[in-house]
């Protein structure tokens, strides 16, 4: 009696057991996407330069307009370098907020004119306005690709040591600036 | 305008295909002949809306209207019109729209040319076919709608990823998803079949088909998807075992396991329970890389932009389909089985052994996949793995895998004489012997000498049983040959084409994998570096202007005791919009093995360049091997069992209903 009710009780588990495997993995799942969505993404390496060094550069500053831009002047400042091009449509969109947070002189923003024309360049920020204190050019791509940089713009922020503390990927939003670039630069200042 | 009438067309075929999944499945259990005939004019309308939808953005990236969202992040005015169509799903919200295409050709497929099926599995099919298309259809309108406008828009769009720019990879993607997403037919089957609590030959006769069809699709999609990275990612490789890779991979070996089982369900009434999970678990794979590609979940180099609201929609319609079709599986399976006697040493037999090692094979390169995900959630650890672990695990798995495949046709259903098998078997172990003894004879006995001439000699006897197989059948010393041949069933033909194609493949793998050889290094114009005995003269770099891009064309002469064999012109491309680098390879092939050349930086003033020389034996093979793989697949779909029973034909099926074998 006992057995023959058993039997079938018994023969059931591996019908279930797909069912169990798909749950478990589902958690995980579900605990991943959690995690992600608090902000928390283990697996996002924002730039392998992240924490090292910026690379070393000597760039020529656009006609007329300042000082070239070197990477040993950069030193004893906290500074944002922002890659950018007058080709650069998602650039144009982000320019407001660069105009913004050089305004608000809480840290210096200079720019490399990425694979530009310097007459273009030039006169791109006649006509958008010019939130930076030095602009390099790097029409060979020599330095955004030391930077790793894969498309316009990509912005890094360097403590006074010249070490690389943050990679925006992507134009900078107001979001980004109030919520993760400013209180960096706060943290690196102290 | 035609934007809007798109995004209209999307909204209204959810509607219809929310019709599509109640009215039918009502009418299948209350028996309603009218309720469940819905199914077929629904199906052909969803069809009908979805094609308007995909034809609107496929417009507004043709006339590159910026003021779509997609097609200004996606597309740009002066790239190529090939590139401008690819743009339409080189995208996540574009790609959507074409895997509810997809979904509702399936559907449409089912309903059209399935009007021999019996009504109320037909209507049940179709009804789960639509409860998938309404979740997908869903999630587009509501996290990924392609049809966002931006005001004010620009005057230029920001243009394709330029490796993405390749006619290779223009239509990898519509491949890959007639494949995964065509597995979905045979899910909605399955998950009929369970509610209908029958599973019996015929309805394995109905999936074969439609799975079949999805097969050949995803093999031919996973082949170009190789191809396109073996030329243009410059390195010589073909296969990284990259998540993405993977996840395409895993429904391929379901896939082929299930159009397996699907055989002796069909013909031995047994693996029905078995089937059906198999029918699930290859369309959950798809699903699953749908999954990872689009949450952010996991890191690849193919992952689209991630976004955590997308991973939790889709991560609930995996819930609901997965879990209520294992639910359910759960409930009715048990009762499923029960078919005829099984015994091991058989036709089926041998499948089942395939089916275990498909499935086995299935599930180590899905823990590779996951692991680094199941540490990093669980143990909080970070891990990778790569290829080590998955050529480890695979080819052993392998092994066996052709060696069934070699016995196997050649048993009999219920009884196989196995002995009888193993005689027959005796010229194409011969010849597998030989090869491995001439292969190590010609390229030594180092340890990647031995694996190399190991997976040739695998190949050769798969390639000589299956051709020991095919002769069998249409004895060819006997008169009436050619008779024979038109009437052996076409799957027959198919199988051997594609059990060869699988021969082909592995000596291509073998090839290039033990024989590769490279050279890397800085060349000046006019100095040479040999390899495999051909002289790689490097004559300098030009400057040349592409439609969107520009180019440093180099010009290598290959050559072999001093007689030119080829010229080739190996580009690094910098690409305008948007600016990035590429390399486009140069490839000179013989048949037998290429000659693959990459340049890379200029190095100093003096015009020298880092140039890459690979010589790749055997590889073409594996491409032919692939071709060869699918065209069986297509063969076999011809086969006119998959037709029986259609209204023409019904009066000949009833006379004699095993005509077919």
């Amino acid at each position: 009696m006992s057995e023959s009710t058993a039997t079938p009780r018994a023969k059931r588990w591996p019908y279930i057991l797909p069912l169990v495997v798909i749950l478990a993995l589902g958690g995980v799942f579900g605990k991943r996407l959690l995690d992600v969505e608090r902000g928390r993404d283990p697996n996002l390496i924002p730039t392998v330069l992240l924490n090292t060094p910026m690379p070393s550069f000597d760039l020529p500053p656009l006609p007329a307009r300042g000082d070239a831009l070197r990477s040993e002047d950069l030193k004893g400042t906290v500074s944002l370098i922002n890659v950018w091009g007058s080709w650069c449509v998602a650039c144009l969109s982000e320019h407001p907020v660069l105009l913004e947070i050089a305004k608000s002189g809480e840290v210096q923003i200079h720019g490399i004119a990425w694979r530009d024309d310097p007459a273009r360049s030039l006169e791109w920020l006649a006509q958008h306005g010019d939130p930076y204190s030095k602009v390099g050019q790097d029409p060979h791509s020599k330095t955004a690709i030391a930077f790793g940089v894969v498309a316009a713009p990509e912005t890094f922020l360097v403590d006074k040591q010249g070490v690389i503390r943050y990679k925006q990927t992507g134009p900078i939003t107001a979001d980004d600036w109030r919520n993760k670039i400013k209180p960096l630069i706060a943290q690196l200042n102290q | 305008m035609f934007t809007e009438i798109g995004h209209f067309a999307l909204a209204l075929a959810l509607a219809v295909a929310l019709v599509q999944a109640v009215v039918p499945m009502v009418g299948a259990a209350r028996h309603n002949n009218a309720w469940m005939a819905v199914a077929r004019p629904a199906a052909l309308v969803q069809l009908a809306l979805v094609l308007t939808a995909f034809a609107a953005l496929m417009h507004a990236y043709l006339v590159s209207d910026f003021s779509v969202v997609g097609v200004y992040e996606n597309s740009h005015t002066a790239k190529p019109l090939i590139y401008k169509i690819s743009g339409v799903w080189g995208n996540h919200e574009g790609s959507l729209v074409l895997w509810v295409t997809v979904l509702a050709l399936f559907g449409a497929g089912v309903a059209a040319f399935g009007r021999n099926l019996p009504p109320s599995l037909k209507a049940r099919a179709l009804a789960v076919q639509a409860m998938i298309s309404v979740g997908f259809i869903a999630f587009i309108l509501f996290t990924s709608n392609p049809y966002l406008r931006l005001n004010p828009f620009p005057s230029e769009g920001r243009g394709l990823n330029p490796l993405l720019q390749d006619p290779g990879l223009a239509i990898h993607p519509p491949m890959l998803y007639l494949g995964y997403v065509g597995f979905s037919m045979a899910f909605s089957f399955a998950v009929a079949a369970l509610i209908e609590g029958r599973v019996d030959a015929a309805w394995a006769r109905w999936v074969r088909p439609w799975t079949l069809a999805a097969w050949t699709c995803l093999t031919a999609g996973i082949g170009l998807g190789s191809w396109w990275a073996y030329y243009t990612l410059g390195w010589g490789g073909w296969w990284y075992w990259d998540p993405v890779e993977n996840s395409s991979f895993l429904p391929w070996l379901t896939g082929t396991a299930l159009l397996h089982s699907a055989i002796v369900v069909e013909k031995r009434e047994a693996l029905k329970s078995w089937t059906i999970l198999l029918a699930i678990i290859t369309f959950s794979l798809s699903l699953l890389g749908t999954f990872l590609t689009r949450s952010g979940v996991l890191t690849s180099v193919h992952a689209f932009a991630s976004d955590p609201t997308r991973g939790t929609f889709i991560l609930v319609l995996l819930a609901i389909a997965i879990g209520g079709s294992l639910i359910l599986y759960a409930i009715r399976a048990p009762h499923l089985d029960g078919g005829g006697l099984f015994a091991p040493i058989s036709r089926e037999g041998g499948l089942l052994i395939n089916n275990l090692l498909l499935s086995t094979a299935a599930a180590t390169v899905l823990l590779g996949t996951l692991y680094p995900l199941l540490v990093e959630v669980l143990a909080d650890a970070k891990i990778s793995v790569g290829p080590p672990y998955f050529n480890g695990v695979f080819l052993p798995l392998m092994t066996p895998l052709v060696i069934v495949m070699g016995i196997g046709p050649l048993m009999a259903w219920k009884r196989g004489d196995l002995g009888g098998a193993l005689a027959r078997l005796k010229v194409a172990a011969g010849a597998g012997v030989a090869m491995l003894l001439v292969s190590l004879l010609m390229n030594g006995t180092r340890l990647i000498d031995i694996g190399g001439a190991f997976g040739l000699a695998m190949a050769a006897y798969l390639a000589v049983a299956t051709i020991m197989e095919w002769l069998g059948r249409v004895k060819p010393t006997r008169a009436g040959v050619w008779s024979r041949i038109a009437h052996l069933p076409r799957a027959a033909h198919g199988m051997t084409i594609a059990h060869l194609g699988m021969a082909v493949l592995i000596a291509g793998v073998s090839g290039a994998a033990a024989w590769k050889q490279e050279r890397i290094q800085t060349l000046a114009p006019d100095q040479s570096v040999e390899i495999a005995g051909y002289t790689m003269t490097f004559k300098g770099v030009e400057t040349v202007q592409g439609p969107n891009y520009e180019a440093g064309r180099g010009t290598i002469e290959a050559s072999v005791n001093g007689v030119k064999i080829a010229t080739m012109h190996p580009e690094l491309r910098l690409y305008k919009q948007p600016p990035q680098q590429t390399t486009f390879t140069s490839i000179h092939t013989t048949f037998f093995a290429d000659l693959y050349v990459a340049i890379g930086e200029a190095q100093g003033a003096e015009g020298a360049y880092v140039t890459r020389f690979y010589y790749q034996p055997l590889i073409p093979f594996l491409w032919y091997g692939v071709l060869m793989m699918a065209f069986g697949g297509l063969i076999s779909l011809t086969d006119r069992r998959h037709r029986v029973g259609a209204p023409q034909r019904a009066a000949a099926t009833i006379a004699v209903p095993q005509a077919a074998e």
